[in-house]
């Protein structure tokens, strides 16, 4: 018995928690099915095309402001995410007030909507006709049909991302803490940006990064605000679409893979930066 | 000096306090003690600043504080469970108390660091300075805790439980450490326990609570030995309520050969330097505790032995 169990390959801690094998396997598997199979599949259809050709679609002058266009914007809503997102999580972790419960389940709102109603939701308030463009016209405001109109819908789709990953964070998060930088001295300014900031930050960051991930590949809330300019509003997702119509697969295959590998990138040099932070911090 | 007087808090329809009146000398050292729901900690968060009283006041050397944020108040004050700030270093930690100080009476950065390095050096932490709390052990981030109180040089330490969360040696090592760092600094020390051994240990002064009302203050030896209320008498040390109302310690009852009240012997172990013998009194079946010297032979279980109070106390209730 001891002898068969020696000889099994230890390339893992020996644990009393059951279950590793088949919880591990089963995730492989699940990540290979749903996951690395459909994107491995983009690998070989991009390989198929021939270097010259993958560069000449994929980097285009119409393509590379598509990405431009993707990521800022998707980095901007996460941006402004990351604060009213906080702000909302705060207003609903530390205070009490009637109908909390209803803007809590507003703020998930954006991830049951069907993207396509959203869209149209918020081209008609900001169109410089709408309930609020009307307003925002007269003053030179363009939001609407612009990367300013994009930007709006990305921060309605990324919100929820921001609020759920902070507002746990935050609930657990000890008073005494805040009681403790008060007894030293710290004024509330000191308090927040010293301590509790701090210590909610790499939540926040989660938050963000999630809100960014899906403005990224976003595409049903945005084609409607966009106006869809090619070079000017037109999303990477969008032109990927309008590719396929074309029958233009290759094109489609080489700017889904240039859009993965960057946000690849992006994702796990976050993650990267996360988990060394928690390893500095010894927890 | 601190002067507590006539404290009163509620909490909603809970009273929590009840006109506490305290004076506290200079260099003390006092313990808090009573159980949970007591009182003990509210008392010392509105002493603190923490909290705040719904009637009567606190002076700090004559001072009515009572007005005063927590901030101002420069008090230390250890938490129950440290509340270290996890993101930064123990150095960072120690020194938060000068680094948030506005920038007319803050030190500079040099003097600020050679600070947190002679406190870390004083809770004997030296070298420990860039670590993070997460790496260090429950008695090392209990010490953090007190560096970080001490740094802003407070006129009082407060001590919330200071032991509560640690095993049995590194509380007892830690004890004796903070009795004798007491000792050097002089600083006047309030810490709140429900550990009576704890009070008697460390305190010049007991202040007995119990339901939102001081029962007792008095040194350990008094509250040990002259206890003002029955409650005084079970919670500081063991006691025996024989059925006629006297309340006898364990090592006040003698075992006679005639004479005195039958027990009935339930038990026998050592306990600690003395055999602890627990049995039934015969007439009424009260559960009685008795301590008996090590160099005598202890009764048998089963036995029934004839006991004899040497000393005991009554109370009005």
């Amino acid at each position: 018995m001891t002898s068969i169990a020696m000889r099994k390959p230890r390339w893992r801690a020996p644990s009393v928690l059951p279950g590793f094998g088949l919880t591990f396997g089963f995730s492989l598997a699940w990540l290979s099915l749903i996951v690395l199979i459909p994107l491995s599949t983009l690998f070989l259809k991009s390989a198929g095309m021939g270097w010259h050709a993958f560069v000449e679609v994929g980097f285009s002058d119409r393509a590379m402001a598509a990405y431009r266009l993707s990521f800022g914007t998707a980095a901007a809503a996460a941006l402004v995410n990351a604060v009213f997102g906080l702000l909302v999580a705060w207003t609903l972790v530390r205070y009490d007030f009637p109908g909390k419960r209803i803007v809590s389940a507003l703020v998930d709102l954006p991830f049951a909507l069907p993207t396509a109603v959203a869209g149209i939701a918020l081209t008609s308030i900001y169109a410089p006709t709408g309930w609020v463009g009307q307003f925002l016209d007269p003053l030179g405001i363009k939001v609407a049909f612009t990367a300013t109109g994009i930007t709006v819908a990305l921060i309605f789709i990324g919100l929820p991302f921001v609020v759920r990953s902070v507002e746990p964070v935050l609930a657990d998060l000890g008073l005494d803490v805040e009681e403790a930088a008060a007894t030293l001295g710290a004024n509330r300014f000191q308090t927040f940006f010293r301590v509790i900031f701090p210590a909610i930050m790499p939540a926040l960051f989660t938050g963000a990064a999630l809100a960014f991930a899906r403005g990224v590949g976003e595409y049903g809330s945005v084609i409607f605000i966009s106006g869809n300019m090619p070079g000017r509003t037109e999303i990477a997702p969008l032109l990927i679409v309008t590719q396929l119509e074309q029958y233009a697969y290759n094109g489609a295959t080489a700017i889904a893979m240039i859009m993965m590998l960057i946000s690849f990138a992006v994702l796990f040099t976050l993650n990267a930066m996360q988990s060394a932070r928690r390893r500095r911090l010894g927890s | 000096m601190i002067r507590v007087q006539n404290i009163t808090k509620r909490f909603g329809d809970y009273a929590a306090l009840h006109g506490i009146d305290l004076e506290i000398q200079p260099g003390e050292f006092i313990a808090l003690l009573g159980p949970s729901g007591s009182g003990k900690t509210t008392l010392l968060r509105i002493i603190a600043g923490l909290e705040f009283q719904d009637e009567g006041h606190v002076y700090f050397d004559g001072e009515d504080v009572s007005d005063i944020p927590v901030g101002r108040r420069k008090v230390g004050f250890v938490f129950q469970q440290y509340a270290l700030f996890r993101h930064m270093t123990v150095a960072d930690n120690v020194a938060f108390g000068l680094n948030v100080r506005k920038s007319k009476t803050r030190p500079k950065k040099a003097e600020i660091k050679a600070r947190a390095d002679e406190l870390l050096r004083i809770v004997q932490l030296d070298g420990l300075g860039g670590r993070y709390p997460g790496q260090l052990s429950g008695g090392q981030r209990q010490r953090v805790a007190l560096a970080r109180a001490l740094a802003i040089e407070p006129s009082l330490l407060l001590l919330d439980e200071p032991f509560g969360a640690l095993d049995a040696k590194v509380r007892k090592d830690l004890r004796r450490w903070l009795r004798d760092l007491h000792k050097q600094m002089g600083l006047t020390s309030i810490f709140v326990t429900h550990d009576q051994e704890e009070a008697l240990e460390l305190a010049d002064r007991v202040v007995v609570m119990d339901h939102g009302r001081i029962d007792q203050v008095g040194t350990p030896e008094e509250v040990y030995m002259e206890p003002a209320t029955a409650f005084v008498s079970h919670f500081v040390g063991e006691t025996n309520r024989l059925p006629d109302g006297r309340h006898v310690r364990p090592h006040d009852i003698a075992i006679v050969a005639e004479g005195g009240d039958a027990v009935a012997v339930d038990n026998v172990f050592r306990k600690g330097s003395a055999w602890r013998v627990e049995g039934r009194l015969a007439d009424s079946n009260a559960i009685i505790e008795i301590d008996v010297d090590t160099n005598q032979v202890p009764p048998s279980v089963g036995q029934t032995v004839r006991i004899e109070a040497r000393r005991s106390r009554t109370f009005a209730d």
